[in-house]
């Protein structure tokens, strides 16, 4: 019996033994360096292949280009770590930029009082989703796939398919820049920055963001633990949506317009972004800092192949590629794992 | 090995349990006693209402009738989180760890530490560190030889995987472990590991009920068995006096108690 059961000096003389082994553990794990590493590897291909790349307008640019991807990309993170995923995002946004700007252009409404009702659809449409996973028990991808589709239409509905122009200051406030040296940079970035830092901390070093990774790993020891799983998987949709409205309010400022036909692929850009960042589809382990990384790899490649005059479509052919090899590392570790 | 005696007072106890599933009767009045500083064994054939015993010790279930005594004091569970608070935890046989999270996030996933100061406090900051020496200082108070604190749960084996789990239990009961089919899912090595752990446990004086099938692993660990049939105690033997056919004769029906010689019950 003395055999079976590790002494723990043994342990412990094996740990000391390995500097190197406790170095590693107070490092990140390798698979949230990845990402970094492929991104690095991106960034560094397109500097040797364009002389405008590394500049700082140039990645200004590419961050105003991943914006809406980016801040989806937060709440798609949290519903994915949950194993649950979110189909409807994109056209939750498109439904809360309409919202917003109808608002405050058709209706008249103080424009800070129509972006709050935007926010609020949006994060009542969170609820809905989250209500229908935990009340009704359905798998998530049917039911936002059903509120995908009525998002869709509510937006077409209320919107008469009419793009909706002539927005306020207030509306537009995110679009503005600011100036480091010679680079503008948009009050919209830096508030997607600020999201993502301030999530992360909150998953990082909070019960409620460790509570989160549990609940997708495993739901019934989270539950047995005396964890209320249903209402913090509700929480999680409500606040995954609330990003999508704040996504809505950074493409109103972005593009100038309210438009009834954004937001379509941005389902499947933001769970590429999430696949690329590491994080794993069948929840409860990955980064969210990795999301912006997949976003940023995205981003990268689409603008590097411009500036060297390729066609969009190898964009999409390479993302692919990039998608696969990503879950592929994913299963392998899984498997590895046992 | 702690000698029973009879006067003790039973640090957890129940008379006349009822409980009815439609018209099913689970548990129609039975007893129970655990004293303090033992291993009570409870077996029972499939059916006899031994899980539904344990569901109700544990508060996931309620009785329709019948009374808990804790330290000789009435209780009423309505939930697992009741019979926590009254330092009874219970261990899972389904291993029911976080795979992917450390050991010690998962030694206080629920009941995490937090810092205290009133930065820390206001935005709830866990204090990891502290959970990290505590989780260290749990799991070799049980010699549970792991690496690392940091290690995820996955990179251990199954039995060091209970290990965390029975750690976690006995790091915050106060009162009582109970332990369902805690070597179910275990191989034989393992399993015997998990027996150490309880012998481990039950000689810092904290009391452990044991479920379990394994006739061999009850033999081996518990001082006296809980014999449960038809939804009634039906004997609590000794399993030093007792063979193990005449347990499991006695467990199914094939002997009756006043048939047993009066040294072996207790």
């Amino acid at each position: 019996m003395a055999t079976t059961v590790m002494n723990p000096e043994d342990g412990e003389r094996t740990a000391s033994r390995s500097i190197i082994h406790r170095l590693l553990e107070h490092l990140p794990p390798p698979a949230s360096i990845g990402p970094a590493v492929a991104l690095a590897v991106t960034c560094a291909f397109f500097a040797t292949q364009s002389p405008r790349f590394l500049d700082g307008r140039n990645f200004s640019l590419i961050l105003q280009q991943v914006l809406e991807v980016g801040v989806i990309g937060i709440g798609q993170t949290l519903v994915i770590l949950t194993s649950g995923i979110d189909l409807a995002c994109g056209l939750v946004m498109a439904f809360g930029s309409i919202v917003m700007t109808k608002f405050a252009v058709n209706l008249g409404l103080n424009s800070y009082l129509a972006i709050a009702c935007g926010l609020l659809v949006c994060a009542g449409f969170g609820y809905l989703n989250g209500a229908l996973v935990t009340f009704v028990k359905l798998p998530p991808f049917i039911v936002t796939l059903g509120t995908l589709n009525i998002a869709y239409a509510l937006t077409q509905i209320y919107s008469k398919s009419q793009t909706v122009s002539g927005l306020t200051n207030t509306l537009l406030y995110f679009g503005n820049t600011f100036r480091i040296g010679r680079t503008d940079v948009t009050y919209g970035t830096v508030l997607m920055l600020v999201l993502y830092l301030m999530t992360w901390l909150v998953l990082r070093d909070t019960a409620v963001g460790r509570h989160i990774y549990a609940i997708g790993n495993n739901p019934e020891a989270t539950r047995l633990m005396g964890i209320p799983t249903q209402g913090l998987l509700r929480r999680v949709y409500t606040l995954a949506g609330l990003f999508y409205g704040i996504a809505g309010l950074l493409l109103v400022a972005r593009t100038g317009v309210g438009d009834p036909q954004a937001g379509q692929t941005d389902n499947l850009d933001s769970i590429t972004a999430v696949v690329l960042g590491g994080t794993s589809l069948f929840g409860g382990r990955g980064s969210l800092l990795g999301t912006l990384v997949g976003a940023l790899i995205v981003g990268v490649i689409r603008n590097g192949l411009t500036l060297m005059g390729v066609s969009s479509v190898y964009q999409i052919l390479i993302t692919g590629i990039l998608v696969i090899l990503a879950v592929m590392t994913d299963q392998l570790s899984r498997r590895n794992k046992g | 090995m702690p000698v029973v005696e009879a006067h003790r007072t039973p640090v957890m106890e129940a008379h006349g349990i009822v409980k009815r599933y439609g018209r099913v009767t689970a548990l129609d009045g039975t007893d129970f006693e655990l004293l303090p500083g033992e291993v009570l064994a409870v077996i029972g054939d499939n059916g006899a209402g031994k899980s539904t015993l344990i569901k109700i010790l544990s508060g996931a279930v309620a009785p329709d009738a019948g009374e808990i005594l804790l330290d000789g004091r009435p209780v009423h569970f309505k939930s697992p989180l009741d019979a926590r608070r009254e330092g009874i935890e219970t261990v899972y046989q389904d291993l029911a760890v976080a795979p992917a999270m450390t050991i010690a996030e998962n030694l206080f996933l629920g009941r995490e530490l937090h810092r205290t100061n009133w930065f820390s406090s206001f935005f709830g900051i866990l204090d990891k560190r502290r959970m990290l020496e505590e989780a260290k200082s749990h799991l070799r108070g049980l010699q549970i030889g792991v690496r690392s604190m940091r290690q995820a749960v996955e990179t251990l084996s199954g039995g060091q995987r209970q290990g965390v789990a029975v750690a976690r239990s006995a790091a915050f009961a106060r009162h009582v472990i109970i332990m369902d089919e805690p070597t179910a899912a275990l191989g034989v090595k393992e399993g015997t590991m998990v027996l150490e752990l309880i012998r481990r446990i039950r000689d810092r004086g904290l009391p452990v009920i044991l479920i379990s099938h394994n006739m061999p692993h009850v033999f081996e660990v518990a001082d006296r068995i809980h014999i449960e049939r038809l939804g009634k105690r039906v004997a609590v033997v000794n399993p030093k006096a007792i063979s193990m056919s005449d347990t499991v004769a006695v467990m199914t029906g094939a002997k009756r108690r006043d048939e047993l010689p009066s040294e072996v019950l207790c």
